[in-house]
């Protein structure tokens, strides 16, 4: 405290001091940093050292932003992560009938657990004919059921039915059930998977 | 040595300027007339909070947020950490004694006029901080990793892919990756326990601060209407010669509130306990009925009852509109009267979403829209409904049940409630209007047609046409009687 108070009349001073006179024409600040230590900062050198220091940390922010941005929207990507994914031997669907099937998520993570299991109801229509809808209800995504009985997928939400092709039959949907497409390969039923289907995007 | 205590106490706030703090904030002086019963709720929905901040931390401790394992560790919180049941059940009391406590905190301060000059801010983030409680609500429903977590992600889901444009974009956001799994459990659990809590401290210091700063509202009255120019000046005389100071003369009542807050969120959760978790969050097993929490209930009835075609636009142009007209609310009512008994539109206002918020969360608890997706292989059919039938109309009667026509209609009131009751339905319609309804379907109802025999159909209609009140004649039709072979016999 005590070596400082000598300094401050000259701080004081310095500054009324510069008033008067441009920005420039003071005879101390030709000297720049290389002058005596104990001269004060000159108002313009001040100015340059705020306006340097935030410009270094506007770029230093940008480069911890731009990387913080790109992986919290990494999960933003437009292309379709669609796969086809098996779901064994055609020969376990039987015609005329629709059944559960299961296909593990193509993006599942090592601690997904039981969450990476997407169930899908597999119509076999004829012989080389398959149907294979999303389980999500059209209208608000609950699962939907199928009803051997009276051939009728219903939603335990708000009552969406649809028909044994997928078609909308009753209740609040706004469509038809997702479909899936699918093919055969070596007797081996494919679906492509790998994408929760919404009405923006109905696989 | 009390002298010495009392040094050593100066020493401390000296450096800590405790007193200096305490007094500018606690012991500022408030209108005597906002020592009030009604000026309780802010300090107890942050009462809440602070439980919710409490048991939120200890929770974590055994928590694991990982799609494999939160189940069992919340199976393990449950029954085997010592106090774990009672820890989950205050966090989950917790959360919903502040929902509903913020509530009424927002309903008062709406009828109080509060949100009027100079206290729009205060209003403002107020708002927010509704909303943020509402996330923290969502978000900690997700934390209860279950089948009904699992699939209102599903409706999320669902809703946000009713974006146009960026639906999609946005669901992958939503739920880190194209399909729900455990980097939707990680973002959730990041979201509720760092994010969405950060932000409630932040706004919370802001709308206490804003509290300091311009006063808390004084007690209303009629004929002391808000004028810009005078209202600062007019509060601060009234605060100057009839004021109090808030500690230690005012908080009493906050202080008895929050404390019978906090007793009552330790009863529910010793007498109710904790929620959950429910069916095992496997999306094969697919028999779950999702229901949301209580918050977003009115949400779910509000998307069953809506006409298809308006859908998209009230789900996602309504929030809009609704936080927006709440946020807009300060700028466009911004003075004048504050007392309710002269402000009839305000307290219509809080009328009406009262009425209709909680209408639809009852339906919604209800929800008699939603099939019974096992009434028609759990529920016999009522035995006096078949006794004196003939073989082709208890043919009839297992068609109905086989069919799962119960799943939406009861017959004695028991079964769905999608579809009317079947119990007299020969009171309502004819053969011919049975026979168009199971064939074509209408209302909410599918076309039987292609699923039925015309053998089934036959006896269904059949039974179904000895469907009726005991006294009341079946419906007949209202033209052609003379022609019809179907004319009821009124003397028999």
């Amino acid at each position: 405290m005590s070596d400082e108070c000598p300094h401050k009349p000259s701080e004081e001073k310095t500054p009324s001091a510069d008033n008067g006179a441009p920005p420039g024409s003071h005879p101390c600040c030709c000297g720049g940093g290389g002058g005596a230590k104990k001269k004060p900062m000159s108002p313009e050198r001040r100015n340059f050292m705020l306006k340097f220091g935030m410009g270094l940390n506007v770029a230093a922010g940008a480069m911890i932003g731009i990387p913080i941005i790109g992986y919290l929207f990494s999960a933003f990507k437009k292309e379709s992560p669609q796969v086809w994914i098996s779901l064994g031997a055609v020969d376990q669907f039987e015609v005329g009938k629709i059944k559960m099937a299961t296909y593990v998520n193509p993006g599942a993570k090592p601690w997904d657990g039981k969450s990476s299991d997407i169930p899908c109801w597999v119509r076999r229509k004829s012989k080389t004919e398959f149907q294979i809808f999303a389980i999500n209800c059209t209208h608000l995504g609950c699962p939907v059921r199928w009803f051997e009985e009276s051939k009728l997928f219903l939603c335990p939400c708000h009552g969406g039915a649809y028909y044994e092709n997928g078609d909308h039959a009753a209740g609040p949907p706004p469509r038809g059930l997702y479909e899936y497409e699918n093919r055969i390969v070596k007797n081996e039923l494919q679906v492509k998977g790998g994408q929760i289907p919404t009405l923006s995007q109905p696989v | 040595m009390n002298s010495k205590l009392r040094d050593i106490a100066l020493w401390f706030d000296d450096r800590l300027q405790i007193s200096k703090v305490w007094n500018a904030t606690a012991g500022h002086h408030i209108p005597k007339s906002s020592a009030s019963w009604f000026y309780v709720f802010g300090s107890a929905t942050m009462i809440c909070f602070m439980i919710q901040v409490l048991t939120g931390i200890c929770l974590a401790l055994i928590y694991q947020p990982s799609a494999e394992e939160a189940y069992a560790s919340l199976l393990y919180l449950n029954y085997e950490q010592p106090l774990g049941w009672l820890l989950r059940g205050i966090h989950y009391w917790g959360s919903n004694f502040m929902v509903a406590i913020m509530l009424m905190h927002m309903t008062q301060v709406f009828m109080f006029g509060a949100y009027k000059y100079p206290r729009e801010l205060t209003w403002v983030s107020g708002v927010i901080l509704c909303l943020l409680t509402l996330g923290m609500a969502f978000t900690g429903q997700v934390m209860r990793w279950d089948q009904d977590a699992y699939w209102g992600l599903g409706i999320g889901v669902a809703i946000m892919g009713r974006v146009p444009f960026i639906g999609p974009e946005l669901t992958h956001m939503l739920l880190g990756g194209p399909i729900i799994g455990g980097e939707t459990l990680s973002r959730f659990f990041t979201l509720h326990v760092f994010v969405i809590p950060g932000g409630i401290l932040a706004l919370l210091s802001l709308h206490l601060r804003m509290v300091l700063n311009k006063g808390i509202n004084e007690y209303p009255e009629v004929g002391k209407p808000v004028v810009k120019e005078t209202y600062v000046e007019e509060y601060e005389a009234q605060v100057k010669k009839d004021g109090t100071k808030f500690f230690p003369d005012a908080i009493g009542k906050d202080l008895v509130f929050g404390g019978i807050v906090i007793g009552l969120v330790v009863m529910c959760a010793i007498l109710f306990g904790p929620k959950g978790p429910e069916g095992i969050p496997d999306p094969t097993l697919i028999d779950a009925s999702p229901r949301p929490d209580w918050p977003f209930m009115w949400i779910f009835a509000l998307a069953a009852l809506m006409p298809p075609y308006m859908e998209t636009v009230v789900l996602l142009v309504g929030p809009v509109i609704g936080i927006g007209l709440m946020i807009a609310l300060p700028f466009y009512d911004n003075v004048g009267e504050k007392k309710w008994t002269i402000r009839p539109v305000s307290v219509l206002v809080v009328i009406m979403a009262a009425l209709s918020l909680g209408t639809l969360t009852w339906y919604g608890v209800t929800s008699p829209w939603s099939p019974e997706m096992e009434a028609w292989s759990s529920e016999p059919t009522p035995s006096h409904l078949l006794e004196g039938r003939t073989p082709l109309e208890l043919q009839g009667a297992m068609v109905l049940q086989y069919k799962q026509c119960r799943n939406c209609h009861s017959l004695d009131g028991i079964g769905g409630k999608r579809g009317p009751d079947l119990t007299d339905v020969a009171d309502r319609l004819t053969h011919d209007q049975l026979v168009r309804q199971v064939v074509q379907g209408g209302g909410n109802m599918p076309a039987y047609g292609q699923n039925l025999s015309p053998a089934e159909i036959a006896a269904l209609v059949a039974f179904m046409e000895t469907l009726h009140a005991d006294g009341r004649l079946p419906a007949q039709r209202a033209t052609n009687l003379q022609n019809s072979d179907r004319v009821p016999s009124l003397e028999n």
